[in-house]
């Protein structure tokens, strides 16, 4: 058992990790994309400027998305190599076909943004960046439509001892995917768009380059207001999903134990006795729980114990019940950073466009610390997602128990998992470095340094440049 | 042919397209240590592979994600089984990547030093146990009859034959990845490469025979296919032979194809020994799995056939298409990337 302990650890944390670049990956190539659009079609060398500026932060975030993700690429076969025996005819298409449609494209159009500059025409260019976007989006769809397999399995039949794909179509349109897909792509458009306007917050602070980051600013609250409305919108579809799809979760993460009244109210926070299957106390708000749940004031919830006496029967004897506090909390959290950052956003904007974000010192103030606010939600919700899902690693069909690797041993596994951690610790403290480096150099390419972009056919250019 | 046979196809044709196109640029990588004598001409080597090795890593991935798609029972057999390989190789893979982004991004003596070792490790280690993973499955491995490999680090897979697999792909790409600089730079590093290569040449070409003939002592390969791998091998050494006056008479073009194409006969070399199993069992001969047990179902293949029947042609067209853009040489006095 304690191989399954320490896998999940190493799943959970390789995933959470990589999970950190990802969505700034995403969002960042659609926003530069935008920014590259509005500087070939308006001529302004200042959008030339802002894509090459924050295209360093997205190449050095790119880099380590890239390599944590050759990671999930094997892991399924190195630690649940029984997992990957049951539903690799199912689960293993979608990571192929990642691979073949997304990753091919992405890392060939980037090698071209990067180093095509000077070479490409540039609307070619621009194209470049639009399709590294595309291509970063639609590797999520494909990871999402393999992971939407483990929270609500469909498309498949089970026949010769697993389970293999029947309905291909049917796995691309599975309810989960659809709420799941634009709840994270809007949250990796809010996590770059937070990066921005944290950055650009900084800036306006420090009084450097302020018409810069004024326009990235104005660009980067947008991105924020819209992607965040867009989160909360979806994510109440995910909840009405949920409800009837994943019952059990949906009772862990709202914290209920016995079926609720008609109409359910919301519980906001509560002290949560896992023991004893109760909560001691609690905060709620009438009626919320059944609007969250189906779009009206009116409707009941089943409770995790009435869940887990059907289970029971259905599954055979078990603990059926996720971890109540992790899910109940996390999907807090995540709200809760949520709203924090429709109303930051919302705000921002209003400042801006009367003109009196630049002296609102301590306003500013907030919306730096903010950049961190999307990391938080994201690792929340996921935590939420998986953890909600226990014990089960595909939804009703396979324990995650059932699904580790027979032949790797504890002591292994232990060894990748304190290697992975840390390497992944050495490039995150690499990272951060270049990041703050970066910002401190600012938007201007100084002749002096030698990473500085020259253009090798001016004439002018070709002497300035000292190479050591 | 069965899907499942052509899905074997497709995925050695993937192994064969990473080690091919990474080959060199792990290669290149190798040769920062070596061949470059400052600075400037250590960046013009990475640079020689800046727009590429990014693109070419994927093959390896898109390898992986089909096994798993098309050969779940492979996919489950190989990589628990080869644990420690696979940790190892993922480390290298991850400390490689992000070095040639970071690389060039700060200035400062101790961490291009850090880099340039993640560079040159990343670019050794690969496809060294690469060559110890191919040369293992050949050879055979302890496969239980639940399909799952109970393997012995020292032993089972590390042993002679497989150090010699090992350290002849290490030679090959180093080889391949000379050739590669001597088309794609200029000056003192284009003869110093070239000069490397005759250095090395020799060398290389001993482990070749070596492994050549190790196949025939430790493998099975010969008795059950050497109809076909003896006449492969026999080209591959014709055409290291050729390679020879190749170099010596500066055609580059040519020498990199060919080492390109001793690359690609040896990779190839692997799957034919191994069809139609995926694996070998040194335990028991029923315990082997083939192909058919431990392929996806037929609706699954379908699907994955036509998926990659549309994409692959646009992907090689992309592909290429970049290396077309990329075709100059890369050279100081122009701008650097990294």
């Amino acid at each position: 058992m304690e191989e399954v302990l320490l896998a999940r650890i190493q799943f959970a944390s390789t995933t959470l990790f990589h999970f950190i670049f990802v969505p700034l990956s995403i969002g960042l190539a659609f926003i530069i994309a935008v920014m590259e659009t509005l500087y070939v079609v308006k001529k302004d060398e200042m959008y030339k400027k802002m894509s090459k500026f924050w295209g360093k932060f997205f190449l050095i975030n790119f880099a380590v998305g890239v390599v944590t993700g050759i990671i999930q690429e094997f892991q399924f076969g190195m630690n649940w190599s029984d997992y990957s025996r049951f539903v690799g005819d199912v689960f293993g298409a979608p990571l192929a076909i990642e691979a073949l449609l997304a990753f091919f494209m992405e890392s060939t159009f980037i090698g071209l943004w990067i180093f095509g500059w000077e070479r490409l025409p540039k609307k070619l260019h621009l194209a470049s960046i639009w399709l590294v976007s595309i291509g970063t989006a639609l590797s999520a769809l494909w990871i999402l439509a393999a992971n939407s397999f483990m929270q609500n399995p469909v498309g498949y039949e089970i026949a010769n001892g697993r389970a293999e794909m029947n309905d291909f179509l049917g796995l691309l349109t599975n309810q989960k995917l659809l709420v799941a897909y634009p709840h994270t792509i809007f949250a990796s458009l809010c996590t770059a768009a937070f990066l921005l306007i944290g950055i650009s917050a900084w800036n306006m602070i420090k009084k450097r380059d302020i018409e810069f980051f004024k326009k990235s600013m104005n660009i980067s609250l947008i991105v924020g207001l819209v992607s965040t409305l867009g989160i909360a919108f979806s994510g109440h579809a995910q909840s009405q999903y949920l409800v009837e799809a994943q019952p059990m979760k949906m009772a862990a993460a709202e914290a209920i134990w016995e079926n609720t009244t008609d109409p359910a109210p919301w519980t906001v926070v509560a002290g949560i006795d896992t023991e004893n299957q109760k909560n001691n106390w609690s905060v709620e708000v009438p009626y919320l729980l059944s609007y969250l749940s189906y779009g009206k004031f009116s409707g009941d919830l089943p409770g995790m114990k009435a869940l887990q006496a059907q289970y029971e029967d259905l599954y055979g004897e078990g603990n059926y019940i996720p971890p109540v506090k992790t899910t109940f909390w996390s999907f807090r959290i995540m709200v809760a950073s949520g709203g924090l950052m429709i109303l930051l956003s919302l705000i921002g904007l209003i400042l801006l466009w009367r003109k009196k974000l630049e002296t609102s010192i301590h306003f500013l103030k907030w919306l730096l610390a903010a950049l961190f606010l999307p990391y938080i939600a994201n690792s929340a919700g996921w935590i939420m997602s998986e953890i909600g899902r226990q014990p089960w690693v595909v939804n009703g069909l396979m324990l995650t128990e059932s699904g580790v690797s027979p032949s790797v041993s504890s002591g292994q596994i232990l060894f990748s998992l304190i290697a992975f951690s840390l390497i992944y610790t050495l490039l995150a403290v690499a990272m951060v470095y270049l990041f703050i480096k970066t910002i401190k150099q600012g938007p201007h390419e100084k002749l002096k340094d030698d990473t500085t972009a020259t253009d090798p056919f001016d004439a002018n250019a070709g002497g300035a440049v000292k190479w050591n | 042919m069965e899907l499942s046979e052509l899905w074997f196809l497709l995925i050695g044709v993937l192994w064969v397209g990473f080690i091919f196109l990474e080959g060199f640029d792990f290669g290149v990588g190798m040769s920062t240590k070596f061949l470059a004598k400052n600075e400037t001409e250590k960046r013009v080597l990475i640079n020689t592979i800046g727009p590429h090795w990014d693109a070419n890593e994927v093959w390896l991935l898109t390898a992986g994600g089909a096994m798993f798609a098309a050969f779940p029972h492979w996919y489950a057999t190989l990589f628990s089984g080869y644990y420690l390989p696979f940790v190892l190789l993922l480390l290298a893979l991850i400390a490689r990547g992000v070095a040639f982004e970071f690389r060039g991004k700060h200035h400062a003596a101790k961490w291009k030093t850090t880099w340039d070792w993640s560079i040159f490790l990343g670019s050794l280690i690969p496809p060294f146990l690469v060559g110890v993973l191919f040369s293992g499955l050949i050879k055979g491995l302890p496969i239980d009859e639940n399909m799952n490999m109970h393997a012995t680090f020292f032993g089972d897979m590390v042993n002679l034959f497989t150090l010699v697999g090992g350290i002849a792909f290490v030679l090959l790409s180093y080889l391949h990845g000379l050739m590669f600089i001597t088309m794609k730079t200029n000056g003192q590093l284009r003869a110093r490469a070239r000069e490397q290569a005759l250095k090395i040449y020799w060398v290389t070409g001993a482990v070749i025979v070596l492994f050549v003939v190790l196949t025939g002592i430790f493998t099975d390969a010969y008795a059950n296919r050497g109809a076909i791998i003896i006449p492969m091998y026999a080209v591959a050494v014709l055409l290291y032979l050729a390679l020879y006056k190749m170099v010596k008479d500066k055609k580059e073009g040519f020498s990199f194809t060919l080492t390109g194409l001793i690359l690609v006969l040896v990779t190839a070399s692997f799957f034919i020994a191994l069809f139609p199993n995926v694996m070998i069992s040194t335990t028991d001969v029923v315990n082997n799995i083939t192909i058919y047990e431990a392929a996806s179902g037929a609706y699954s293949l379908k699907v994955m056939t036509i998926v990659a029947l549309t994409m692959v042609p646009i992907v090689l067209a992309y592909t290429i298409w970049s290396y077309y853009i990329f075709r100059k040489r890369v050279s100081h006095k122009e701008h650097l990337e990294y």
